[in-house]
């Protein structure tokens, strides 16, 4: 039978070289693979660029993968928050670039990537410091900035569900960046609460199809989720 | 004599159509939501995914999977539905939301808003949806005080501060007084214990009389 389940999360993560370019689903903590990122600081690989929406939260996950030094540039739409003091040093002391995105553009510009679109006119951003020296054009009297998409190598992401064919299921808003991520990356790595049988998914709410989904890990419950992560913060 | 902030959130809930579908951003434009009427009457988005927000829920209850833009724990309404980033934000920029509520720095006479980055020297840039919410609704209300904490104005001939969005501001709620940014200029639509005569002295700007 066609499976893309992995034994584990080292399996999964099998063949991530150094200097890849990688997205990293989530929102703040919502929907970030914490524990594919605990195996990608094991994992090793350096001189990383991630996508993301933030840059770290807190001393756990994305930020644990910035303090290990692993990452050379990350793009993203919101890297400052309260909890932000791993990317805030690096940044301060010159060790990691920052490509600061819109984040509708962020969300656009990736799942342009997946879908094959080669650039998309956007109002969002004209006439802003993040639009110049970008092509612009008027169309219907509207204003427009030229964006390009954005593709990986690899796309670690977060679900609910998934079965053996990759098919996936979120839960509430950890869904994000998930599906548009998915279908963005060379290769997607999805790490789930929990696989279920072939058939078990009623096929109608399937949110991601298993064609953009690689290599799938069960990590059971997500342990970090029920200990204090509420920090607020904009965006 | 000027309002508060809640005074002033109730009377922006106030201006809000019933039936509408509406983005409250962060900070102070959160407050609107106590003032909204009961029921289902507003349908509220938040831009990390998901229609009909609800409330923060009871201490005990929060799931770190159901947050709003701001990362803090709500509820989801009975008709509530989630979404992924890009369709949250095509739901924004397609025209699709009546309202969408923001903080600001500075707002132009023509508009102009002026809410992501003070522009300091080593300041770490921070963007988010900003850019965004700034065109993303048939309405954007922007909620401030009129003067900083200096007491020079907010709402000015041109911002000093890097644009979020050009020419994107409708309307302009502050403890003085409410503005309307129109084609023919800027309009003054309602005042708080505050004269034309005592806000053009302020403003040193062009005003028309109440709508």
């Amino acid at each position: 039978m066609r499976t893309k389940l992995s034994t584990g999360a080292t399996e999964a993560l099998a063949g991530i070289p150094d200097g890849a370019t990688i997205m990293i689903g989530g929102f703040g903590r919502a929907g970030q693979p914490v524990e594919l990122i605990d195996a990608l600081i094991e994992q090793g690989a350096t001189d990383l660029t991630i996508i993301n929406n933030n840059a770290g939260n807190g001393e756990t996950g994305l930020a644990a993968l910035l303090a290990a030094r692993r990452v050379s540039k990350i793009v993203c739409s919101f890297p400052r928050q309260s909890d932000s003091q791993v990317f805030n040093g690096l940044y301060a002391a010159g060790l990691i670039e920052l490509e600061l995105v819109p984040q509708g553009n962020l969300a656009e510009r990736i799942r342009a990537a997946g879908a094959g679109i080669g650039g998309f006119f956007t109002p969002t951003g004209f006439g802003t410091q993040l639009a110049e020296g970008k092509e612009t054009r008027k169309i219907d009297g509207r204003n427009y900035v030229l964006e390009y998409p954005l593709r990986s190598d690899f796309a670690l992401i977060s679900a609910l569900h998934a079965d053996p064919w990759g098919n996936l299921v979120y839960r509430e808003t950890a869904r994000n960046f998930g599906p548009i991520m998915a279908a963005a990356a060379t290769t997607t790595i999805a790490q789930v609460d929990s696989v279920v049988e072939l058939g078990a998914l009623d096929p109608e709410f399937v949110v991601t199809p298993g064609i953009y989904v690689d290599r799938v890990v069960a990590v059971g419950e997500r342990s970090w989720l029920r200990h204090g992560i509420f920090i607020g913060e904009q965006a | 004599m000027s309002l508060s902030r809640e005074d002033l959130a109730a009377i922006v809930a106030r201006d809000i159509r019933e039936g509408s579908y509406v983005n409250l951003g962060i900070g102070i434009p959160t407050l609107v939501a106590n003032y909204l009427p009961p029921g289902d009457a507003i349908i509220l988005h938040t831009e990390n995914g998901m229609l009909g927000m609800g409330p923060s829920p009871a201490e005990g209850q929060e799931d770190p999977d159901l947050m709003n833009a701001g990362k803090l724990p709500v509820t989801a309404r009975p008709g509530a539905s989630y979404f992924h980033h890009a369709d949250s934000f095509a739901m924004m920029r397609g025209g699709h939301l009546d309202v969408c509520v923001l903080g600001a720095f500075q707002v132009s006479e023509r508009g102009d808003l002026a809410n992501w980055h003070s522009g300091a020297p080593g300041a770490i840039p921070a963007v988010g949806g900003a850019m965004d919410l700034a065109i993303g609704a048939k309405q954007v209300f922007v909620m401030m005080d009129l003067q900083d904490r200096d007491g020079r104005p907010k709402l000015v001939a041109d911002c000093s501060y890097p644009l979020t969005g050009v020419a994107c501001v409708d309307r302009v709620y502050t403890d003085r007084a409410v503005f309307d940014i129109t084609l023919d200029g800027l309009v003054v639509r309602e005042t708080f214990d505050t004269t034309h005569d005592e806000l053009r002295e302020l403003l040193a700007l062009d005003l028309i009389g109440i709508l």
